[in-house]
């Protein structure tokens, strides 16, 4: 943990740092790179796709891999290497925002309330404990259900739920920077409230919050494109991996295709961002593995 | 020791009350009732939306509905769902029952394999045996349930055709009727939650074999297996309770994309029906049991824990 020690004094120079090391593991390496390419990929893909990604042709429905359409068609006549290509821009967008409003707002309330300490932050945490007891789809869905399935509500309810995890985690790492030495001596030398809390405690929180923003992403990922997949998320006929694979799931038997690309790029995603959490975490020093998987 | 118990389970119950407000709140709060919800289009009459509400008890202060709920909730009495004729706990008891098969035999499987693996990868670290487990087990963490169910059963019945890919046993049935029809969602599930717990007991391994206490063993003249099973494990999967304890917790209610593909008819997909149906008593009544299951589970891992640890009990005696 001693190297993850420190002030906020050259945070330029460290970020670049820490950037080295994470590319020096080869799993943050690997992972980095692949969420580079997909980043890359969904803000390019609209001007190199082959072909219109809603344009249906009736001759071509469910047709095997050819050299024009790589992976087929699916049950539309549409090009299965377009819609992928183009499958992850609206996951990449919505959780994109959502990660980093989920960490702020959680790492706030989380912050305040463990430098707060006392019976208000004892009933904020039965009231945490309570979110977290349910499960998540139930508490999605019902917001969904009942307000639409657009980004402008898909933002603000994954932002808003998981963020109530980031509230604890935020909240154990101010108790355990507080307890520390560092503290204990900016408050000797006569720091003032403030300072201490900008100079010592925000750095070391960061840290933390910077990796759970990681994992927050890859999961927030899972539940998107599991909403998709369930029919709650995109609306057709928005490319989506999830919606295609459970749209292609009912023609599985005779033409697989139509899940494979989807399936590829989805996992690839989510396994770039769980490897380049990992080597971050390393890099920061923080056992992720020794957190509760949820 | 008592005290302790006490208040870890009084926290407990302090949860699920909380749990039950937000739950009762969230609906009284989300537009429409379950009087919009059951007319349907013909909610615009005001006559019998009126009519509706009185014959639902709508219009008594929400306190009132609420003490009546939770009271009812206590005594196993669920109420109605929203067609005013079905009992929400016959309609949700066949539903658990499927869910804690489902749980059971993944957990017979998972969970040994689970320990077996996490054992052998942290004594072994870095190694072959641990690079072929831990990169596999990011595959089964990181990859979404719908991809690898889908895949499965591209494999195992569409391609080879040794499982059936769907459930087609209807709900009530008795539980040896859903064999082998369970075995593709148990292996996913058991995949998912195996690499969880694997992961966690590795890293628990390692830190623990490093240990002085351990060394000192090593240092005194214990043989290596010795050391690693009297000195090393018991310690070292003490905190797996606490982790499978969530792992039940999520099996019990959030294996909802699972039972989707598999059209398993289980507690998970009977929550998907009811929000689609906006049929709110069945989701309150999801809502609460599931909320109940995961703060009854942690409950147990806690105590199980402090009784298992004889350094944590006397720490808190002391206190």
């Amino acid at each position: 943990m001693a190297g993850t020690l420190h002030g906020s004094k050259a945070s330029g120079s460290r970020a670049i740092g820490i950037l080295k090391d994470l590319v020096s593991r080869p799993s943050g390496m690997i992972g980095l790179s692949l969420v580079v390419c997909h980043v890359i990929l969904a803000i390019i893909s609209p001007f190199i796709v082959p072909f219109d990604y809603k344009l249906q042709n009736s001759a071509l429905m469910l047709s095997q891999p050819s050299s024009i359409h790589w992976l087929g068609a699916d049950h539309l006549g549409r090009d299965v290497f377009s819609r992928t290509l183009m499958g992850g821009r609206e996951a990449l967008l919505v959780t994109g925002v959502a990660t980093p409003l989920a960490v702020i707002w959680g790492g706030f309330i989380g912050i305040l309330f463990g430098l707060v300490g006392g019976r208000l932050d004892e009933v904020l945490m039965r009231v945490v404990d309570a979110f977290l007891s349910l499960p998540w789809i139930l508490k999605m869905l019902v917001l969904i259900v009942t307000f639409g399935t657009g980004i402008e509500v898909l933002i603000p309810t994954l932002a808003f739920f998981y963020g109530i995890p980031v509230i604890r985690i935020a909240r154990a790492a101010t108790h355990d920077v507080i307890a520390r030495d560092f503290v204990w001596a900016a408050k000797a030398r006569g720091h003032g409230r403030i300072s201490i809390i900008w100079r010592e405690l925000l750095p070391n929180v960061l840290d933390t919050l910077m990796v759970e923003g990681a994992m927050r992403w890859s999961w927030m990922l899972l539940a998107f494109s599991s909403l998709s997949f369930l029919g709650f998320g995109v609306s057709p006929p928005t490319p989506d991996w999830g919606l295609m694979i459970s749209d292609a799931r009912g023609f599985m038997s005779f033409a697989p295709w139509g899940v494979i690309g989807p399936v590829i790029a989805l996992s690839s995603l989510i396994i770039g961002i769980n490897l380049t959490a990992d080597a971050l975490a390393k890099a920061l020093g923080i056992d992720r593995a020794q957190k509760a998987p949820m | 020791m008592l005290l302790l118990l006490f208040r870890r389970i009084l926290l407990g119950l302090v949860t699920v009350c909380i749990v039950s407000l937000i739950i009762f709140a969230g609906v009284e709060i989300l537009p429409g009732d379950a009087c919009t919800q059951y007319l349907g289009e013909y909610q615009a009459d005001d006559e019998l939306l009126t009519q509706c509400r009185k014959d639902l008890d709508l219009n008594r202060p929400a306190f009132d509905r609420f003490a009546e709920w939770a009271g009812g909730a206590v005594t196993g009495d669920l109420g109605l769902a929203v067609d005013g004729k079905t009992k929400i706990s016959t309609i949700v008891g066949d539903r658990l029952q499927n869910s804690l098969l489902l749980a059971l035999c993944a957990m017979s499987v998972g969970v040994p394999l689970a320990l077996l693996l996490g054992v052998i990868t942290g004594l072994w670290r870095d190694r072959l045996p641990d690079l072929i487990a831990s990169t596999l087990a990011i595959f089964a963490m990181t990859i979404p349930e719908f991809v690898s169910a889908t895949l499965l059963i591209l494999v195992f019945s569409i391609w080879l055709g040794w499982l059936p890919g769907i459930v087609l046993t209807s709900a009530s049935a008795p539980a040896a009727e859903f064999f082998p029809e369970i075995l593709l969602p148990m292996i996913v599930l058991s995949l998912v939650m195996c690499a969880h717990i694997m992961r966690m007991v590795r890293s628990s391994v390692i830190e623990v074999m490093a240990s002085d206490y351990v060394q000192m063993a090593t240092l005194k003249g214990v043989p290596y297996w010795p050391t690693v099973f009297r000195h090393a494990l018991p310690s070292a999967l003490l905190p797996a309770i606490n982790v499978v304890a969530l792992t039940i917790a999520w099996l019990l209610g959030g294996v909802v994309v699972i039972e989707v593909v598999f059209n398993y008819p289980g507690l998970g997909r009977l929550m998907i029906d009811s929000i689609s149906d906006r049929d709110l008593p069945v989701v309150q009544s999801i809502a609460l049991i599931v909320a109940s299951v995961y703060v009854c589970v942690n409950l147990a891992a806690d105590l199980l824990t402090m009784l298992a640890n004889p350094k944590l009990r006397t720490m808190y005696m002391r206190k």
